[in-house]
């Protein structure tokens, strides 16, 4: 069990940390103080182009120079410094969190559509799985990841997370079951422009690990969470489908109701299912993933994990409580509950 | 010099107290164990195979069979089998054959991995209140999907889909030929696949008339001796297989002894009556894999690219590779056939030590189409061996699409797996084309109690699956995560890619 919560202002107006902080505490019973975090889109506005990477590190000694290496093999560190944070009476301090403003030298590789993002992805594949004490979790453009074991308002006050705004933000509660409350099995989980938090466990996961790592990905944080957002960036950036689409690939609709549709749109359900077997995600799940164009959530095809809807103007909230939107935003104006498997999307309006 | 005889392989008695004389027994052993005599029924127990005919429709249970009734010296080395063979073969001076699988102590890897189940954190899904889905489709699938956007902004798809077999159950029924079998046997396999959503084979035997009401549900196979193939043939099946090798005896052909090609089967197969039918042991259009790769085109052709193309090889040492080949032409399916597969008659040399099981064959093609980033398409039929629905879903886990039963099918029609189909005088009517014999074969019954098979492991694989929390089978397919091996060695942990129990 654990408790999610998510936000988006669709006009981009920023939001301070602070009322999600208390959204996230409120659900205090769906963790076990052993890991919680956020995630902000908007948050570093002076960087506007450059990739924010953000590293745990062990010490800064060896991993460091290492990742310093890399990342100057593959391109310009705009600018770096360690993420600044405040000792909280209870929250030990495991890691040395570190961020880099990064702009990869794009001329360097072929064959890729997107260069600067491969070049990223292979950046923090080659950190994750070969550097020893350092943990990219944090790697997209204009967003961040802040999360730690412990509380969630021991996590946010020792990052201050009021102290940034967003358009967007993630935020996750963790009762950690299947692996250890160590700081990079805290969600939200992240690779490039999305994010991504979860409550629940994926029954499929070694289906889903066999077929991103087939696809490139290395799986390196040992939960089943990475490989949602793995399986988000290949289905969403790498072949360019769109969200609802992404969601119904993932959680699609059972045989028997896509025997009943209309035959042009039961022929994209059933090529859609065929082409992606391998992704879809089976077990107990809600889940809500953001870029900076939007978030979307979804449960899994029975519904065993909650999922709340709120929406008030440009605002929309998913949450797996209703009381967590309502201490957010009081002044909610509609509350809903979505159907298993049906995609709840928030754009951004350009 | 005599070599005299060997002890007898089964000792039949009788209970005389319990025999009432129906001549039951009599009647039913095709292979001459009872004769009446002086009113008295005498035994010739040298004759049996164990078949157990007798012993199931005798009504008064008066008939006992012990096996192996007199001891040779215990050796370790020197088993009663190998000295048998060894005297068979010095009288004959003959190859050995062999019917069924392999019948070497080998251990078993299915019985050495267990299944997983939910506990706590997650809910286990009951099957009876709540949807669970092995529909599984058979064929190529695309790599990604692609779109187009209409002139009015809506989003068309643009990816097309290669025709695939729909299965209800990811389980079908392997190629066993009109002529291995007999029509009774075949025809009442046919019913139950059709009534269950489901394939079966042909076998290279081509497909008998009596048969084209259940097309549509029949795979139709082109092996090396392109019995039966004639475009009528080939447009008929629900999809083409070409058979390269088979598990029982992988490097060989077959061979259908001319007593079985009666004029039904000769017919039905193209070939004159009482002839030897002799499948060459490589297709002598292959000798190399892009020759396969432009046969599965010219099939392909044929047929218009209207049916899925099947590839059957045996599971050899080599076998991932072969797949990966098999993967890039234009196949849809590749089936692996285990050591473990059934045959009406093989070398028994080969059949007992010839490829690899088919537990670590499927998770090396698995692995390897992963590696190549194919796997998802290009499907993988695992066979030879599955015994049971927990066989069926540990297949699965280990990364097949769908599995083909044989023997486990035939059992379910009477066979007692005593080996001796090669013979022809099947009694249980199914290795058999004597018409007597034949016809013991009812074919609403034994489509029936093959139904029910079939059925029964669905419903155990959706237990299981519910059990496991998985609702939909394509999340159980390559998921290591819900296998643990038990008391299996490192390495072999590693080729399946499986965790230890405690892992």
């Amino acid at each position: 069990m654990c408790g999610i919560i998510g936000v988006i202002d669709r006009t981009k107006a920023r939001m301070d940390g602070s009322s999600i902080k208390k959204a996230l505490s409120l659900m205090k019973e769906r963790g076990s103080g052993e890991g919680a975090g956020y995630v902000a889109y908007g948050i570093y506005p002076d960087y506007p182009d450059c990739y924010a990477i953000h590293v745990f590190f062990d010490n800064l000694v060896e991993p460091k120079s290492k990742v310093d290496e890399v990342l100057q093999k593959w391109g310009r560190i705009v600018h770096q410094e360690e993420i600044p944070t405040y000792e909280q009476p209870c929250l030990k301090r495991e890691h040395i969190p570190w961020r880099y403003f990064y702009r990869p030298y794009t001329e360097f590789i072929v064959g890729s559509n997107n260069p600067a993002e491969d070049i990223i992805k292979h950046l923090v594949m080659t950190v994750n799985s070969t550097i020893q004490g350092a943990l990219i979790f944090s790697s997209g453009i204009n967003l961040g990841v802040f999360k730690a074991a412990g509380w969630p308002e021991e996590v946010a006050d020792f990052y201050r997370i009021e102290d940034y705004k967003g358009y967007i933000w993630l935020a996750h509660n963790r009762y950690p079951t299947n692996t250890p409350g160590w700081w990079g099995g805290a969600h939200p989980f992240n690779l490039l422009d999305w994010a991504v938090v979860h409550n629940g466990e994926i029954t499929s996961y070694g289906t889903n690990r066999s077929y991103v790592e087939s696809n490139g990905y290395k799986c390196t944080m040992s939960t089943d969470t990475e490989v949602v957002a793995y399986l988000f960036d290949l289905l969403g950036r790498r072949h360019g489908l769109p969200s609802e689409m992404i969601v119904e690939a993932l959680a699609p609709q059972f045989w028997d109701e896509i025997d009943l549709l209309p035959e042009k749109e039961q022929k994209l359900k059933r090529t859609l299912r065929l082409t992606y077997g391998p992704a879809l995600m089976n077990g107990p799940f809600a889940i809500v993933v953001a870029t900076s164009k939007g978030i979307v959530g979804f449960t899994d095809r029975i519904k065993l994990r909650p999922l709340v809807v709120g929406e008030n103007g440009s605002r929309l909230y998913i949450s797996s409580e209703e009381a967590a939107i309502r201490v957010m935003d009081p002044e909610v104006k509609s509350i809903y509950m979505p159907r298993a498997g049906e995609p709840v999307v928030g754009r951004v309006v350009q | 010099m005599s070599l005299g005889s060997v002890p007898l392989k089964y000792k039949i008695s009788i209970d005389r107290d319990q025999c009432m004389k129906c001549m039951r027994c009599v009647d039913n052993c095709s292979y001459g164990v009872y004769r009446i005599e002086d009113d008295k029924i005498l035994i010739d127990s040298r004759r049996c195979t164990a078949c157990h005919r007798c012993i199931s429709m005798c009504p008064r249970d008066a008939i006992s069979l012990k096996e192996k009734p007199v001891d040779y010296r215990s050796h370790p080395l020197w088993t009663a089998q190998a000295r048998e063979d060894i005297i068979n073969q010095a009288r004959t001076g003959k190859i050995i054959l062999a019917g069924m699988g392999n019948a070497m102590d080998y251990p078993i890897i299915f019985d050495r991995l267990v299944l997983d189940a939910c506990q706590v954190t997650n809910p286990s899904i009951d099957p009876l209140r709540e949807p669970m889905e092995l529909r599984t489709y058979l064929g190529k699938k695309p790599a990604k999907l692609e779109f187009t956007k209409s002139d009015k902004g809506d989003i068309e798809l643009k990816t097309e889909l290669s025709p695939n077999l729909k299965l209800d159950t990811p389980l079908m029924i392997g190629h066993m030929s009109y002529g291995a079998i007999s029509l009774n046997a075949q025809l009442s396999l046919a019913k139950a696949v059709a009534k269950t959503g489901t394939f079966m084979g042909t076998g290279e035997g081509g497909m008998h008339e009596s048969l084209y009401p259940y097309q549509s549900n029949m795979i139709v196979q082109v092996a090396s001796g392109r019995f039966g193939v004639d475009i009528n043939y080939l447009e008929r099946g629900a999809a083409i297989e070409i058979k390269i090798g088979q598990g029982a005896k992988p490097g060989i052909g077959g061979h259908l002894p001319g007593e079985k090609v009666c004029s039904d089967v000769s017919c039905t197969r193209m070939i004159p009556l009482g002839s030897d039918a002799i499948s060459p042991a490589p297709h002598h259009d292959i000798y190399s894999i892009e020759d396969l790769a432009q046969l599965v085109r010219s099939l392909k052709e044929a047929t218009e690219w209207k049916k899925p193309i099947f590839v059957k090889i045996a599971a050899v040492h080599n076998v991932a590779a072969i797949a990966a080949g098999i993967a890039r032409s234009s196949a849809d399916a590749v089936v692996i056939d285990g050591f473990r597969g059934g045959t009406g008659a093989a070398p028994k040399v080969f059949r007992d030590n010839v490829g690899i099981p088919i537990e670590a064959a499927i998770a090396a093609v698995d692995k390897k189409l992963n590696d190549q980033g194919i796997r998802n398409e290009v499907s993988v039929i695992a066979s030879g061996g599955i015994r049971n629905s927990a066989d069926l879903a540990k297949s699965i886990a280990l990364g097949a699409d769908a599995v083909y039963i044989g023997t486990a099918s035939l059992i379910a029609l009477g066979c007692r797996v005593c080996g001796n189909c090669y013979r022809g005088l099947c009694p249980w009517g199914i290795a058999t084309q004597q018409p007597d014999l034949v016809n013991r074969i009812d074919t609403d019954v034994g489509s029936q109690h093959v139904a029910n098979l079939i059925h029964a492991w669905t419903l155990e694989l959706s237990e299981l699956m519910g059990a496991a929390g998985i609702n939909s089978i394509e999340s159980l397919r390559g998921n290591r995560e819900r296998l643990r091996g038990y008391m299996l060695d490192e390495g072999m942990l590693k080729v399946l890619n499986v965790d230890p129990v405690g892992a």
